[in-house]
């Protein structure tokens, strides 16, 4: 019997959507692998916590009053201190900015494989088999990985959140943590600065990214922005480079956004920005790239260069 | 103060590849250096400039060819850089955690460095993991995403800014010596310069095998296999608009009025 153990992520009073999206992948797990599936909470009111993660699928849940926020040090641990006690096959971690901040080094200490942002799990034999994107999402492969125990990392929105609620059964557990062998302490958070506009707001939104090369040929954008009435968002790349401000991020660290239309120019369509934008009702993309994995979460495509598309589109609107 | 970087020269796939055989034929595969460690290395630099550290390390593992990315970081100001490969490496598709932790726990252990920066993730395997797996086995304090890094030598300590999503960040505090794994954003990095470039041609590169490290192939054996790989199913399903840029155009312009998001 190889049972799984699923670590939830709170953050500030709350669980983070992946913690429940964990509890299908695990419970999923735990059925081909004929185990049984525990569900760990570490830091912040933790009873509280239990009780929203007491969903069906869900065999025991752990709870580990460990501090009130997130700290690595803590985590690896109580994680491997947890691990030590229920000795599961499969320990899952969310891939989160935390969960890259302790699973690999949960696997080093406790001597595991370490496989991360798996989008699908299965088990054959005592082979663990995972699918995992590589190349900014352009392909899928199958990864083997013998000699478990295994540690993995799952990627956010692979799978749907465990729903419906059950009764399974709680354990809190005393793990002492040496005070004085910490070597981080969290002094505290803080938002990224939020600016003008608020691109949660507007139905139509023009996204922009590294494609459009240069800050000059960011005016064309904002002329078809002013010749239509839209917004102006970006990805990452724009940002990083400061021609535009942070508050108009679209992704996994930028803002989510739910327009009624997005108009993605030169983005390849990275998990981090489509973490961002798969809720717009209508995606539109243009990319010259006939392989970006943008094309994968759009309604309709131009495969070409978006210098030849924009004018036009300012020419058709102004 | 010492700081040693590690780069890694990534693949990326050509606009136009196939995948025959569950495998990616070598000439649509281009090589460069990874987006992140290109940010690890003028965090590095910087430090160096403001007069806080003395010398940056660039360490690799990879094939020959790796070198023209190592050049480029030295292009970018690192001092010296050290490469590491072996055919036990070459062998694997898929190197694992454990054994490039290994590999530069090694080489840290030989260099001490107080503080070794790496990427992020490398964006063609997206693992993300080695820095923080690297601490582990150093027994070093570590801050994975790293948008701001402040040393504090006196105090023997950094302050870092941890990007979490949602435009959230955390503050905190390390001891060193400490592995930080940088993000994109934390500063700009520079171009290579002409002058550079040229430099670069007379720093060394040290070449070590797995055996000049003391690392048996068992030990540098991994356990990933890649068994399959292919074009990943689409979330929706697209349609594309045909023709030429006018008509192109057209039908964006049909989209958006039909979808009320313009006037007409
Ligand atoms: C922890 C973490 C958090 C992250 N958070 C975010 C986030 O919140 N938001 C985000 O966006 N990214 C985020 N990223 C970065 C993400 O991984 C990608 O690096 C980024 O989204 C890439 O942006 P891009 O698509 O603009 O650039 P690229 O990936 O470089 O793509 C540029 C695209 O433009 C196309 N192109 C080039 N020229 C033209 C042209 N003339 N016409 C048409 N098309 C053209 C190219 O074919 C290419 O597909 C994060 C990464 C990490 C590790």
């Amino acid at each position: 019997m190889s049972d799984v153990l699923v670590v939830a992520e709170p953050r500030r009073g709350e669980l983070r959507a992946v913690s429940y999206e964990l509890l299908t992948a695990g419970r999923g797990l735990a059925d081909a692998a004929e185990g049984d599936l525990h569900v760990a909470v570490v830091s912040g009111p933790v009873d509280r916590y239990a009780d929203s993660l007491s969903r069906e699928g869900v065999d025991t849940i752990h709870t580990v009053a460990q501090g009130e926020e997130f700290n690595h040090d803590r985590y690896v641990t109580v994680i491997a201190s947890l691990v030590d006690d229920l000795e599961p096959a499969f320990l899952l971690v969310p891939h989160s900015a935390n969960g890259l901040d302790y699973a690999p080094a949960v696997a080093e200490r406790l001597d595991r494989p370490v496989v991360t942002d798996a989008v699908a799990l299965d088990v054959d034999d005592e082979t663990l088999v995972v699918n995992r994107r590589m190349y900014a999402s352009k392909i899928e492969t199958v990864v083997e990985v013998a000699d478990g125990p295994f540690v993995v990392t799952v990627r956010a929105g692979a799978f749907p959140p465990a729903e419906d609620f059950a009764e399974p059964e709680i354990t809190a557990h005393d793990v002492t943590v040496d005070e004085e062998g910490l070597d981080s302490s969290v002094r505290g958070y803080e938002a990224a600065s939020d600016g003008d506009v608020d691109i949660t707001e507007p139905d139509f939104l023009i996204a922009v990214g590294r494609g459009i090369e240069d800050e000059e040929n960011l005016a064309l954008v904002e002329d078809l922005a002013a010749a239509t009435g839209a917004t102006v968002a970006a990805s990452r790349p724009v940002v990083d480079n400061g021609w535009l401000p942070k508050n108009r991020q679209v992704g996994q660290s930028g803002k989510t956004v739910k327009p009624t239309v997005y108009l993605a120019l030169g983005i390849s369509g990275a998990i981090q920005h489509v973490a961002g934008m798969r809720g717009a009702e209508t995606v539109i993309a243009v990319n010259e790239d006939p392989s970006a994995p943008i094309f994968d979460v759009a309604d309709y495509g131009i495969v070409g260069d978006l210098f030849d598309v924009v004018p036009r589109l300012v020419e058709q609107f102004g | 103060m010492k700081i040693l970087v590690t780069v890694k020269e990534v693949t990326d796939l050509a606009a136009d590849f196939q995948i025959a055989d569950a495998e990616i034929d070598e000439t649509y595969l281009e090589y460069e250096l990874n987006e992140w460690d290109a940010y690890a290395i003028e965090t590095g630099v910087q430090l160096v400039e403001a007069g806080i550290a003395d010398e940056v390390i660039v360490a690799t593992i990879g094939p020959e060819r790796a070198e023209e990315s190592v050049r480029m970081a030295l292009a970018k100001g690192a001092d010296r850089a050290i490469r590491v490969w072996d055919d036990a490496l070459a062998e694997q598709d898929l190197l694992d955690v454990a054994t490039k932790a290994e590999i530069f726990a090694s080489v840290v252990e030989a260099e001490e460095p107080e503080v070794v920066l790496t990427g992020v993730q490398a964006n063609d395997d997206g693992f993300g993991a080695t820095g923080v797996a690297l601490a582990e086995r150093l027994d070093y304090g570590w801050a994975a995403v790293v948008n701001a890094l402040e040393l504090d030598a006196d105090e023997g300590g950094a302050h870092v800014r941890r990007e979490l999503e949602g435009g959230l960040e955390e503050l905190s505090d390390v001891t060193l010596p400490a592995v930080f794994t940088i993000q994109t954003g934390i500063n700009q990095p520079r171009y290579a310069s002409l002058r550079g470039i040229r430099e670069a041609e007379a720093k060394e590169i040290e070449r070590k095998t797995l055996s000049d490290l003391g690392i048996t192939k068992a030990d540098a054996a991994s356990a990933l296999q890649i068994t399959d790989l292919f074009e990943p199913v689409a979330e929706r399903e697209v349609a594309y608009f045909d023709g030429d840029p006018d008509e192109q155009v057209e039908q964006v312009a049909d989209v958006l009025a039909d979808s009320g998001v313009v006037g007409e």
